[in-house]
């Protein structure tokens, strides 16, 4: 049979660069607020004719808005992102920019005042918290008839912590690179991604708990690898069905719902990740206490002397 | 047994002439989707009333004036479904779907609310006002040498509205000190002429569209009615007199405004989006499940139009992350599918027959297919809820419950609809050839 369990500590290496890499630019680099929690707004031009990006991007500096940030979109128009702007400041700032480059059409406004952004953050991390006492109780009674709940149940976190982390991550070096941002879809789609991963690793975690009540082998590392391969083509297919429609959303609807398509992408791999490779195989080394072994497994020189 | 099945496959099929029915033609009174801002552009705003010149106690009266003043301005925008609604203590959220709106008609919105009063102009007079009751100007009369405008700011107290002795409607009103020396002269000089009632530039429309203007019967010192209006009308113009009265200055908080051009590629987009969404998955599900997997495209595309006519019949309100959900829903509705199938073939290669080993991948799968859904269930109340509690509330909104929606009814549809199918098959020659169950030819 098929080995998974066998391959745990290249596993966590994996997921600690991944994560140690994500760690990093969290500190380095941060996350990047969007308007809905930071303020400002943010408007959608296009020109009738071809404008650089640099001279709008000068342009708008001397027209006093040293911080402005723009971006063009795939169909040649520009996002204009700027402190917030009243009814005036916007009525200037669009004449002084035709006046520049010609006419121009305003496709999207969008304006956030402080006060609704802070609302807005707040209300957020009060939905992210609900959620994960949600879970964390969903996940306490979907494991209450397991031999061990406490571990499991512990398993099944760590691996949504890996989840969120590894999203979170990925996406500070996205904003650093691409200057992408934190908006309420991207929470949205943390959240859902939550939801997907821990319902992969219960399934996972059911079968371990069905072949133990079997009795298929004394040795747990044996039970726990069975049960993965048996639930192996279960979960491949329905991340796979899903990988399909959140492709196809990415590819055809574009910009607008690209950060929450990124999220779900990267989320559902990490999550079926987590919930087929780290989850149970921590449930082996938590069985067997060898926390130790994965040190020494490192090929790092003196882990090396030390095995040896 | 196989009479139940083919009932069971009578209502489904039912079901999906209905659902398709109800996607083509208008039925209970649903004509199209209902879309939301991002998909037919229009704006979302919400305003903070500045009420510290109110006095405690009055603060909900006048947000009411406000919102009727609002409303007065929103009506010849035309707009088919406009949403004016007070939310907390000083706000106000105004939802304009499909309308392309420009700067200026945004700004005339949030203007502080003062209404004039106008007479009918002479022909060589200058005319402030054109309708079609005549052209009007300003009704102003000279106090200690100066020339002022009757307005709303010289009500002394709230209007309201009565009923007369003979029980007809009556609004009643009262001037201030300068306003009582204002409207003697004016409604002296008025008698048996109408008084006109403008905001801006628009006058003040009763019910039938028609401007408001009754005519002055007597000479008006402090107090004085208007009546003739109907009790709607009465109500709705004592609210808007009444916001006059204390101007009350709005800030935009919140501002999202949307190009209805915009939206069109949208909607395209998202649909080209599904569409393919679905193919992949449905040759997906065929080419590694074969027979079962085209059973289980058959509920897919069952599923989708059910959805969608729910979505349509609620009606949902749908955005982009609302279709996002819808089609990440659709990868997740074969989940369930996914794990019976599996389950299935496990107990077919145990040594089950294929009409026993369905049942048991059926039964057994149910446990999990129930507590998988769990965590999204969850998830989606919450998002739910969180959206219901800000401002940018649509997005996450509608993504919460059109996956909600989305999961829900692909519990059914797997669960019910591919049963029957599969049951329905078994009674066929077909169900001899196990080739057609893939992995199911392969027993160890």
């Amino acid at each position: 049979m098929f080995d998974m369990v066998g391959k745990r500590f290249l596993f966590f290496l994996i997921s600690a660069v991944v994560i140690l890499i994500g760690i990093v630019s969290l500190v380095v680099f941060g996350l990047k607020p969007g308007i809905e929690f930071s303020s400002g707004s943010m408007m959608t031009v296009s020109f009738e004719q071809e404008v650089a990006q640099s001279e709008l991007k000068q342009e708008l500096v001397n027209l006093g808005y040293p911080n402005v940030i723009i971006q063009r979109t795939g169909e040649g128009d520009f996002f204009i992102r700027t402190p917030e702007l009243t009814g005036e400041d916007k009525a200037a700032l669009e004449s002084a920019l035709s006046a520049r480059f010609g006419s121009l059409a305003e496709r999207e406004f969008y304006s956030v005042s402080p006060m609704v952004a802070e609302e807005t953050a707040h209300n957020a991390a009060i939905a992210v918290a609900v959620a994960a006492v949600g879970i964390l109780l969903y996940i306490t009674w979907a494991f209450r008839r397991m031999p061990r709940p406490l571990h499991y149940g512990t398993c099944g976190i760590i691996a949504l912590v890996h989840d969120v982390l590894v999203v979170l991550g990925i996406f500070s070096i996205l904003g650093a690179i691409l200057g992408w941002e934190i908006n309420l879809m991207f929470i949205t789609g943390v959240l859902a991604v939550i939801g997907y991963s821990i319902n992969n690793t219960v399934v996972v975690f059911d079968r371990i708990r069905e072949n133990l009540g079997k009795g298929i082998s004394p040795d747990f590392e044996v039970v726990v690898n069975g049960s993965l391969v048996e639930t192996l083509s279960r979960s491949l297919n329905t991340s796979l069905t899903t990988i399909f429609v959140v492709l196809a959303l990415l590819l055809f609807v574009g910009a607008s719902i690209q950060n929450f398509a990124v999220v779900l992408l990267i989320g559902i791999i990490v999550g079926t990740f987590s919930s087929l490779c780290i989850a149970p195989t921590l449930l082996i080394v938590w069985e067997r206490g060898e926390w130790g072994k994965f040190i020494q497994w490192l090929p790092l020189p003196p882990a090396k002397a030390k095995g040896g | 047994m196989a009479k139940r099945n083919t009932l069971t496959l009578i209502i489904i099929l039912a079901l999906f002439v209905f659902a398709i029915c109800a996607l083509i033609y208008p039925l209970f009174g649903r004509e199209e989707m209902r879309l939301g801002l991002d998909l037919q552009g229009g704006i979302h705003m919400v305003y903070e009333a500045d009420l510290s010149q109110v006095e405690p106690g009055e603060e909900a009266s006048v947000i009411e004036g406000v919102m009727a003043v609002i409303g007065n301005r929103i009506n010849p925008l035309g707009v088919t479904e406009p949403i004016i609604q007070r939310q907390g203590k000083d706000r106000i959220l105004i939802e304009l779907p499909g309308i392309d709106i420009t700067d200026k008609e945004k700004e005339r919105l949030s203007r502080v609310a003062i209404l004039e009063f106008g007479e009918l102009a002479a022909d060589d007079e200058e005319a402030k006002w054109e309708n079609e009751l005549g052209r009007w100007k300003p009704a102003t009369a000279l106090i200690d040498g100066e020339e002022r405008v009757l307005t709303s700011r010289y009500f002394k107290e709230n209007t309201y509205v009565d009923r007369d002795d003979l029980g007809r409607i009556e609004l009643s009103f009262e001037w201030d000190e300068e306003g009582s020396k204002l409207s003697e002269i004016i409604t002296g000089r008025l008698i048996g002429k109408p008084l006109g009632m403008f905001e801006g530039d628009e006058p003040l429309l009763g019910e039938d569209g028609i401007p408001i203007a009754p005519t002055v019967q007597s000479t008006i010192v402090d107090r004085g009615v208007i009546t003739g209006l109907s009790y709607n009308e009465a109500t709705s113009l004592s609210k808007q007199l009444n916001a006059g009265r204390l101007p009350v200055s709005l800030k935009i908080l919140y501002d999202q405004t949307v190009s209805p051009l915009l939206g069109v590629d949208f909607i395209d987009m998202s649909l080209k989006a599904g569409l393919i969404g679905i193919i992949l998955v449905m040759l997906f599900m065929i080419i590694y499940y074969r027979l079962p997997g085209v059973l289980a495209s058959l509920a897919l595309i069952f599923y989708g139009a059910l959805v969608l006519a729910i979505f349509k019949l609620v009606p949902v309100t749908l955005t982009l992350a609302g279709i996002g959900g819808f089609v990440l829903s659709i990868g997740m509705a074969v989940d369930a599918n996914v794990l019976i199938f599996e389950r299935m073939k496990e107990e077919f290669r145990t040594g089950r027959m294929l009409g026993a080993a369905i049942e048991a991948g059926f039964n057994r799968a149910w446990a999990a297919i129930r507590d998988s859904n769990v965590t999204t269930f969850i998830v989606c109340i919450i998002l739910y809820w969180l959206g219901s509690s800000i401002v940018a509330s649509a997005p996450v909104m509608g993504f919460a419950l059109t996956l909600f929606i989305g999961v829900a009814v692909s519990m059914f549809t797997a669960i019910v609809v591919t049963r029957t199918l599969l049951r329905l098959f078994l009674g066929t020659p077909l169900a001899k050839k196990t080739s057609l169950f893939s992995a199911y030819s392969g027993r160890e």
